[in-house]
């Protein structure tokens, strides 16, 4: 039964569209300046108005996550006429694909009508890898003041995300017996995607001995399982579905979103405290059930997954949270090729994903997702017309998209 | 003790909460707060049970005797204030009968190489300064 009938109107189910999407150039890290971040925000938008058919004065709402948007400084510069609804998803990265549902969610209940999402990223100082440092020390720009909570997790050395998710690796490995080839596939796979396109930032095939031969940042993880650092932005424009049929591109429509999360997920790698039944999982569980829910499909419908790819350990539980392949079984789902565009099962980030396009925080798995649905992608999954975007895993809420044509 | 995180980044900021734990710590004392309604330890220190919700707690000793959880061994310095340290064993220890409570600390005096999830492990004290002394463990 789909959501719709067990929830009557009370769904966002198909009512929405993504109209455009554009971005900046994708730099290493440092590299857009003298840019500054919120300029490159405003090329995204323009790029992604211009890709809709679309100008600044009809954008009427913004629908963000993460830190560090100036909405009120952006709006000024680009003199937008009103601005009707102006929200932030809590948490970090893990709002990204969720963040268009809740610009869905603005036009849904008619609070606006033209929504933008947008990612602004430029870690030049600010590098994510000292993100839980002692502030003030020396490589520690953007990291939190020392904590209660943190108390009980800093002294033993963790401080930065991939350090504190290699812990989950650590355990989906000793649980599940996953090893360390299979996140070099996942790498390996991904770059494989990459090099195709004339936007990432990794250009070069990498082969497992490469892989194998990297230094290791933090056990299990190598230089290769790491995310990229890079800078640039990312918009997306969502309006009514009815609207969308009159603009400019064909209509993506939002079947679905979710975000949130089981409350003992919690601040997740930050504390270390979750239950034993999900500690080595993506977070995402129940942000799947939620979404496969309201779009009324399964993992079968899926035709194309753009997974979140901080870590490469992580796209493999994600694989599992959101029913590919059984809890578990993931290291062996992506050995055995299943996640290769375009022979696999379910092709993940044909776009190159965080780890060898860029690291936007997760709006390039939305561009990418929105580019397969119109069939005009790079790596096109031949007659794509479900996409999953995901945003996440990280600390409360995770989020995800389901994507149709 | 060896691979120890460097005093220089270590910087305790107790709330009423957490204070007692630190408190004993620095006695080298463990100590596990119970919710005083249901019974269920909870850790870190926190204004709630999770489990009925009750905020009292009553402090329970533990001989510190748990098993290894998971660990990473960090062997890339993100700042460098621990370059020096460097490799360090940051370990999850879990506390039986705690209901699944966990503890994160530096694994001291080992190779990393003989860390494996699922061994015993013990707690020690590192001192980092006067009046602030954080939880290690040992291979038991």
């Amino acid at each position: 039964m789909s959501p719709s009938n067990s929830t009557g109107e009370l769904t966002m189910k198909d009512k929405t569209a993504i109209a455009g999407v554009g971005s900046t150039p994708y730099y290493k890290r440092g590299e857009s300046m003298p840019q500054m971040p919120m300029e490159l925000a405003a090329k995204a938008l323009l790029a992604a108005c211009d890709d809709a058919g679309l100008t600044i004065d009809d954008i009427d709402g913004l629908a963000l996550y993460s830190m560090g948007f100036d909405t009120s400084l952006f709006a000024q510069w680009l003199n937008i006429p009103e601005l009707r609804f102006t929200a932030l998803l809590s948490g970090g990265g893990g709002g990204a694909a969720g963040s268009v549902g809740l610009a869905a969610a603005a036009i849904v209940s008619g609070q606006a009508t033209c929504v933008a999402s947008i990612m602004t990223l430029q870690q030049a100082a600010s590098r994510f890898g000292a993100s839980f440092a002692p502030r003030g020390k020396p490589g520690a720009v953007y990291s939190a003041p020392p904590s209660p909570e943190g108390n009980f997790i800093q002294p033993s050395g963790l401080m930065g995300p991939g350090q504190m998710f290699a812990v989950l690796a650590q355990r989906h490995m000793y649980q599940y017996g996953t090893q360390r080839e299979h996140f070099a596939e996942v790498a390996i796979s991904t770059r494989a995607n990459a090099i195709r396109r004339n936007t990432s930032l990794m250009k070069e095939p990498l082969t497992l001995d490469q892989y194998f031969d990297a230094r290791m940042i933090s056990e299990p993880l190598c230089l290769f399982d790491f995310c990229l650092e890079c800078d640039g932005a990312v918009a997306v424009i969502t309006v009514s579905a009815a609207r969308a049929k009159d603009l400019k591109q064909k209509p993506v429509y939002v079947a679905a979103s979710a975000n949130g999360g089981a409350g003992r997920w919690g601040q997740a790698i930050t504390w270390m405290g979750m239950p034993d039944e999900y500690f080595a999982s993506s977070g995402h569980r129940t942000v799947a059930q939620r979404a496969y829910e309201m779009a009324g499909i399964t993992a079968a419908d899926v035709d194309v997954a753009l997974l979140y790819d901080h870590f490469t350990p992580m796209v493999i539980m994600q694989l599992e949270d959101y029913g590919f392949c059984p809890i578990g079984e993931g290291g062996r789902f992506v050995a055995d090729g299943n996640i290769r565009w375009p022979s696999g099962s379910i092709p993940v980030n044909t776009h190159g994903g965080n780890l060898s396009e860029a690291y936007i925080i997760g709006m390039t798995h939305v561009k990418e997702a929105v580019e397969q649905i119109r069939g005009t992608a790079v790596n096109q999954v031949e007659g794509a017309e479900v996409a999953l975007a995901t945003g996440g895993p990280a600390s409360i809420p995770v989020s995800n998209l389901i994507l149709h044509s | 003790m060896k691979g120890l995180t460097p005093e220089s980044v270590i910087n305790l900021t107790p709330n009423v909460w957490t204070e007692p734990f630190w408190a004993a710590a620095a006695e080298h004392r463990l100590v596990v707060p119970r919710c005083t309604s249901c019974g269920t330890h909870r850790m870190p220190p926190t204004p709630f049970c999770w489990r009925c919700r009750h905020q009292d707690v009553e402090w329970e000793e533990h001989d510190g005797r748990g098993t290894l959880y998971s660990f990473t061994v960090v062997r890339h310095a993100v700042i460098p204030d621990v370059r020096d340290a460097l490799p360090l064993i940051a370990g999850i220890v879990e506390l039986p009968n705690t209901e699944g409570c966990r503890l994160v600390g530096n694994i001291v005096d080992c190779e990393p190489e003989a860390v494996r999830i699922g061994l015993g492990v013990t707690t020690d004290w590192y001192d980092v300064r006067e009046g602030e002394t954080v939880p290690v463990f040992r291979l038991a």
